[in-house]
């Protein structure tokens, strides 16, 4: 087989960082090349650079066998090198054929969008690659699966070779996902080549040809699926033995601590996403909610810690209804919240840690006496969390937005975990983290957890909610579907509730196979 | 920084450490920003000299060009005389003695500070707009709004002494003020309807509503011109000086209501409030601080202080209220707030030295530069502030070490 | 599973529709309250339909004045009270503009009650008052669509006023009109570099153009105008009538004997709606303002097509200020724009960002205006400066009840970065 992509000693240096430290890499033609390695690796970086959106230091590129300067996308296009983005670049107001002509329209008397033409041709590659889409339709009203295949038609319109595939699986269902695989063998089949980057460990043995490995911008090894299992690649990809499994005693919950009686939300449009949902969360048990990002999860996470209004139904924490109260009123029931978004929601960058960390608590006592702020007082309660919590800092006056992503993450645990609470939502609460600060963070929930705090986990990463929660609601289009008990989930039967198959229908499936 | 870099910034001689620092430091891009600003202008005043444009007609390149340099110069001059004094001038009185030349050879240095007061009182009112995230751009209709309240006061609530009608009369103007900077900030809070629009709109209705009144009810009974009565003299603020120094009691009002403002943004927690919303609202809502009412007593506390300025000019200068007085406070402090890098103690030196930019450039009248020059110059200072980059590549400075950049205001932003 | 829709329903707040019903409500009682109530019976009001120095007459339209008040008065509160208390669902905002509707024509009928109003004129009055602000409008649109605050529409516009008028005296109307052009496109320029090069706050950087337009023009005109008066008199463009159109009955003098302004106004309405929706400029614009990075990864220059809309806005904001001098009074004063920049501003966000709404609401600011001006003529007991002042309160309710409801293009106000 010959190679139809080459990278030679590619080397990207950002501020500080080095990203990509002289990274080899070969595409042979036909072939699912993955590329393996945690968050922060500089998986991204390195692709980024091949679709001509970052510049290398250092390094070339050779496209079958030809050296090729890429400045920017539209050459990386013209060498037949598509991308489809983690997430993903549609324009949600524009329809599937606007997306997919943009920056390469068929006109019509050379003035004139010809949208019909590109219908037509977007109609031909679905059926040719079993891609199924509508496209008068318009993004923004498609599922995240039906965009993704948007994503791959837009490459297939412009006739690209190679395909990269940026982390595509994080946003489906495992059922998905295999979806998704058989598509990338289809493309194969008709001739293109692919690469894979993920940093999950069973869809790399499961999907690619061959396996490199990158750990902090260097590639650490080459391998492929037949001479690895998980915990060659994990301990490759991290540089240490880790653990695959959350250690963990069976839950004892008792009270009730959250309780969510019919409850309805809207979204900004004003449309339904949080359909007559109903559950429970105990004392001492981890309430995991599975299911596809976009599916009302945000929404539920909003209305429960008061940040958005509710629609119908009511919420009651510890006994009291807190439905449409103040956030600020629900946090002193004794709620906690890690946000979704830590750097959007959960902190301020441009403050130093010791103003996030007394975010939510500078107006009580003892950080304010009547109204005015006792600074020294903070800081000294700031630096005492610092070291409890494992903030690597130079000091507490630095900001917030000079830190890393997992000390960022620690700094919201630490104000969030440190206040007497009852009551923890988790949105989301290792996105984007590396392997050491995901396990920290793990381990504080449990901890929580046996300390008889009621969690609600909320994740779009499966794995995730299947290893913590000792319960699992999944929701799908703003309904709780189900709620199975941790113990008799399995993937693939969440995974098939997670798109919407009817739970007993699901069962009996699992049960078949 | 690469290792490399390191290095060759190890070597370095001491001096050359010491211009790298200063080359760094944040405080030199607001001087250049000025000397850049007062440079523009000049340059501005130079070639809309329409003699330099006659004689270059006339082939007399050279003679035109030095006549508009010396217009240039003579603008300089005017400017400087103007804000500071005469340097003879001052020699010669205090040489003479006599109490009166002394006094007016000093008067128009005391007279800039006269014109420093309400830019205070209004750089005051948008840096803590910008602080919490709010772009005011109604403090001339909340200054005009503010003005009008007081000057009510002033002459229509008779036999007060002094000690309570002054507190009175300035409390109405902030109260004149609040309201017209309530009306937007409830706008926005509830609506999401921007605040620039709406005070900007504000503004204008505030233009009419005072010519209305100058022209109605306020009116100086007997006469037809659009002014309002004297003010009692129990609402004069005290002057310091016998005539013709007018430096009075409001410039060291402004000086405190300038630590108070500081005092509450940064000492307590409801300015934790206000600049928490301003720096990153979700994160202000997610920690439990109500935007709605933060966005609102903002915009009341800017109206008001707007308001103290419209005030101070009524009370302490002009004692009485005409069309038009302000001429354009309101605006120019947008400038000395982005100036004073929206902290009240920068506001204050920013506004001194706005103070003595507008006195001198009634000088400049004299000698034919239309007041505008003025704000063309404050537009000039916005711009080398607003993009650092810019003088910093003009003047060849390196990057500063901690990003300067600040976050003023969002977009249209719903919610 | 295919293509997926989430669930829709038809939404309108509970606290929403009862304001809706009681203001819809407020104002039928003001029409009897105070329209009705003050007239005598067997008033009549008088509507001339043809406007003044038309040859096409019609004939006047004269009804009694007290029982058509009260029969809208009923109308409107009937609306009110089914608002209040069952809701219209989605035609909320049509009922309540129907309801507007009936509010302002009552007045008319009541302030014009035993006087006559030129309707006719007050309309043609409209279409030239909506002028400046749907140019405004446009100038703001094509801005935003690209992704860029503009808040210096009025310093675009009163540079263009200004030079327009300079070089209109010293050559000829036409090249005045250029240099409008230009000049308007030069300040966005540096509009364009402060907040796509430098990256600046851009409604920080569309302030200073304003600043930086309103004290050059006030300097220049202080400096020179005023000195040399033949250069403040450029003359003005004169209006002429299109054949056959502007022969239909009512309509024709009303909307085609206009000077340039009016017709070029109507060319863009319908040029910029091709041009956004239906040409590859268009995409790429309306992509570069949705989503700049998903522009960029299909290989379209974001900046560059940010600065080619917002040097286009500009142009746009220059012959809109020609307007004021060129299409009106044929001089220049300070200031003479008086916040009709802003106005189209608003009218842009209330047309929801795209070109027949902005023309519509400029059109209703048109109407507030010329009636303003039209009423303090009539002399109608209410102060003039109380009538100029609706078009700025007219801007400030109109804002309020839209935003936050409008598709605003999701990147507008950012910044683009690679990184």
């Amino acid at each position: 087989m010959t190679n139809v992509l080459e990278l030679k000693g590619i080397t990207k240096r950002f501020p500080g960082v080095l990203a990509n430290d002289n990274i080899d890499l070969t595409l042979k033609k036909g072939e699912i090349h993955a590329l393996l390695g945690e968050n922060g690796a500089g998986k991204s970086t390195l692709m980024n650079i091949l679709y001509g959106l970052y510049q290398p230091n250092e390094g070339e590129i050779f496209i079958d066998g030809e050296k090729k300067i890429i400045n920017s996308p539209l050459d990386s296009i013209k060498a037949g090198v598509g991308m489809v983005h983690q997430h993903f670049m549609l324009i949600p107001v524009f329809t599937v054929t606007e997306n997919v002509m943009l920056g390469d329209e068929k006109l019509r008397g050379g003035v004139f969008l010809d949208r019909k033409v590109v219908a037509k041709r977007i109609l031909e590659l679905s059926q040719q690659y079993n891609l199924d889409v509508d496209p008068d339709a318009y993004v923004r009203d498609l599922s995240v699966g039906v965009q993704q295949r948007v994503e791959i038609i837009k490459l297939l319109y412009r006739e690209a070779k190679v395909l990269i595939f940026d982390e595509p699986t994080a946003v489906l269902t495992p059922q998905e996902a295999d979806g998704l695989f058989e598509v990338m063998n289809n493309l194969l089949d008709k001739g293109k080549s692919i690469i894979f980057i993920t940093h999950k460990l069973k869809e790399v043995l499961k999907a690619s040809d061959r396996i490199t490995v990158i750990r902090q911008g260097k590639v650490v090894g080459s391998t492929v699926p037949e001479e690895a299992d998980e915990e060659k690649l994990a301990s490759m990809m991290v540089g240490r033995p880790v653990m695959l499994n959350v250690d963990k005693d069976p839950s004892n919950p008792k009270d009730v601590v959250l309780d969510v009686q019919n409850l309805n939300v809207l979204d900004d449009r004003s449309q339904l996403a949080v359909d007559n949902v109903s559950f429970q969360v105990r004392e001492g048990e981890i309430l995991g909610i599975a299911g596809v990002q976009g599916n009302g999860q945000t929404q539920l996470v909003e209305s429960l810690t008061g940040l958005r209004e509710n629609f119908a139904g009511d919420i009651f924490l510890l006994g009291n209804k807190v439905t449409d109260e103040s956030p600020r009123k629900i946090t002193e029931f004794g709620s906690a919240h890690i946000p979704e978004d830590r750097q959007r929601d959960g902190l301020v960058l441009n403050y130093s840690i010791t103003d996030n960390l007394a975010l939510n608590t500078y107006y009580l006592d003892p950080f304010s006496v009547g109204a005015i702020l006792q600074e020294e007082i903070m800081k000294k309660s700031a630096e005492e969390l610092i070291e409890k919590f494992d903030i690597r800092t130079p000091n507490a006056e630095t900001t917030a937005g000079s830190l890393s992503g997992g000390n960022q993450q620690k700094v919201i645990v630490a104000r969030e975990f440190s206040r007497p609470t009852k009551f923890i939502v988790a949105s989301q609460p290792t996105r984007g983290l590396d392997v050491g600060s995901i396990e920290y963070i793990h381990a504080r929930l449990i901890e929580k957890r046996d300390a008889g705090t009621a969690v609600l986990l909320v994740s779009s990463e499966l794995d995730e909610v299947m290893q913590l929660a000792d319960r699992i609601a999944v929701m799908y289009r703003g309904e709780i579907v189900d709620v199975l008990d941790a113990k008799d989930a399995t993937k693939d039967l969440v995974g098939l509730i997670m798109a919407g198959v009817n739970p007993a229908e699901a069962k009996e499936m699992v049960k078949v196979e | 920084m690469t290792n490399k870099e390191k290095e060759s910034k190890n070597n370095k001689s001491s001096i050359s450490v010491f211009f790298d620092e200063v080359s760094r430091s944040s405080w030199l891009v607001p001087i250049l920003a000025i000397f850049s600003g007062l440079l523009v202008g000049g340059l501005i005043v130079m070639f809309t000299t329409d003699e330099m444009y006659i004689l270059i007609g006339d082939g007399q390149i050279f003679e035109g060009l030095s006549l508009g340099f010396r217009a240039m110069v003579d603008s300089f001059v005017a400017l400087f005389t103007g804000s500071f004094g005469s340097p003879t001038k001052i020699i010669a009185a205090l040489q003479s003695g006599d109490d009166l030349l002394i006094r007016r050879a000093f008067n128009p240095f005391l007279e800039s500070f006269v014109a420093s007061t309400p830019y205070i009182f209004a750089g005051l009112a948008v840096a803590l707009g910008f602080k919490t995230g709010l772009f005011n751009i109604g403090a001339e209709g909340q200054l005009f709004m503010g003005a009008i309240f007081s000057v009510w006061v002033g002459f229509a609530v008779k036999g007060l002494p002094a000690i309570i009608h002054i507190p009175l009369a300035l409390l109405a103007g902030a109260l004149g003020g609040a309201i017209w900077g309530f009306i937007p900030g409830w706008l926005k809070a509830k609506t999401g309807a921007h605040e620039v629009i709406n005070t900007i709109m504000m503004n204008y209705v505030a233009f009419r509503l005072s010519e209305y009144l100058l022209r109605g009810p306020l009116m100086r009974p007997e006469t037809f011109t659009p002014v309002s009565p004297m003010i009692l003299e129990s609402a004069e603020l005290p002057r310091f000086f016998e005539s013709p120094i007018r430096f009075h009691l409001g410039f060291f009002i402004a000086l405190f209501v300038a630590w108070l403002v500081y005092w509450f943004m940064f000492k307590t927690k409801w300015g934790f409030d206000l600049r928490t919303v301003g720096a990153n609202p979700r994160a202000a809502k997610y920690a439990g601080m109500n935007i709605v009412r933060s966005t609102i007593l903002a915009m009341v506390l800017s109206g008001a202080l707007a308001g103290l300025a419209g005030a101070n000019e009524v009370l302490g200068v002009n004692h009485n209220l005409a069309l038009a007085f302000s001429s354009g406070y309101g605006f120019d402090a947008i400038a000395l707030a982005l100036l004073g890098k929206s902290h009240p103690f920068g506001v204050v030196l920013s506004a001194i030295l706005f103070g003595f930019l507008r006195n001198g450039a009634i000088r400049m009248q004299i000698v034919g530069i239309p007041v505008d020059i003025i704000t063309i110059i404050q537009a000039m200072v916005i711009i080398f502030i607003a993009a650092p980059a810019i003088v910093r590549s003009i003047y060849r400075l390196k990057e500063p070490k901690e990003s300067d950049e600040q976050t003023f205001v969002t977009s249209w932003g719903a919610n | 599973m295919t293509t997926t829709l989430r669930k829709k329903i038809d939404y309108v707040s509970p606290s929403r529709q009862r304001w809706m019903g009681g203001i819809q409500m407020a104002l039928a009682l003001g029409i009897w309250a105070i329209f009705s109530r003050s007239l005598e019976t067997g008033t009549f009001t008088t509507f001339v339909m043809t406007p003044g120095g038309s040859e096409f007459e019609l004939p006047n339209w004269i009804f009694s004045t007290l029982p058509t008040l009260n029969t809208f008065a009923m109308i409107a509160f009937a609306f009110g009270a089914y608002q209040f208390i069952k809701g219209f669902g989605k035609r909320t905002n049509l009922i309540l503009s129907i309801v507007v509707g009936l509010f302002v024509f009552s007045f008319l009928s009541w302030a014009t009650a035993e006087k006559s109003i030129n309707l006719a004129g007050l309309l043609k009055g409209t279409m030239v008052r909506a002028v400046p602000i749907a140019l405004g409008a446009f100038a703001a649109m094509i801005n935003e669509r690209a992704g860029i605050v503009n808040i210096a529409i009025e310093g675009k516009m009163l540079a263009g006023a200004l030079v327009s008028v300079l070089i209109g005296s010293l050559t000829n109307l036409w090249i005045g009109l250029i240099a409008a052009i230009i000049v308007g496109g030069l300040l966005a320029w540096v509009h364009g570099i402060l907040s796509i090069k430098y990256k600046t706050d851009q409604i920080i950087s569309s302030t200073v153009i304003l600043i930086f337009a309103t004290g050059l023009t006030s300097f220049v005109s202080a400096r020179f105008l005023q000195k040399y008066q033949h250069l403040n008199s450029s003359g003005i463009f004169h209006s002429f009538p299109i054949p056959i159109l502007s022969e239909i009955p009512f309509f024709g003098p009303i909307l085609f004997d206009h000077n340039i302004f009016v017709y070029a106004m109507y060319f863009f309405l319908f040029f910029l709606y091709f041009a956004l929706f239906q040409t590859r400029w268009g995409l790429r614009l309306r992509s570069v303002g949705e989503h700049p990075k998903a522009a960029d990864t299909l290989g379209i220059d974001v900046n560059k097509t940010r600065y080619m809309a917002v040097i286009l806005s500009g142009m746009m904001g220059g012959f809109a200020g020609a307007y004021f001098t060129l299409g009106s009074v044929g001089r220049f004063d300070e200031v003479m724009t008086a916040g009709r920049g802003f106005i189209g501003l608003a009218a842009m966000i209330f047309g929801n960002w795209s070109p027949f709404g902005s023309f519509g609401a400029g059109l209703l600011f048109g109407f507030a205006d010329s009636l303003a001006s039209k009423l303090a003529i009539l002399g109608v007991n209410i102060s003039s400066e109380f009538l100029l002042m609706t078009p700025y309160i007219a801007t400030m309710i109109v804002l309020a009840g839209v935003v936050g409801r409008g598709q605003m293009p999701a990147a507008s106000g950012q910044p683009y970065e690679k990184e």
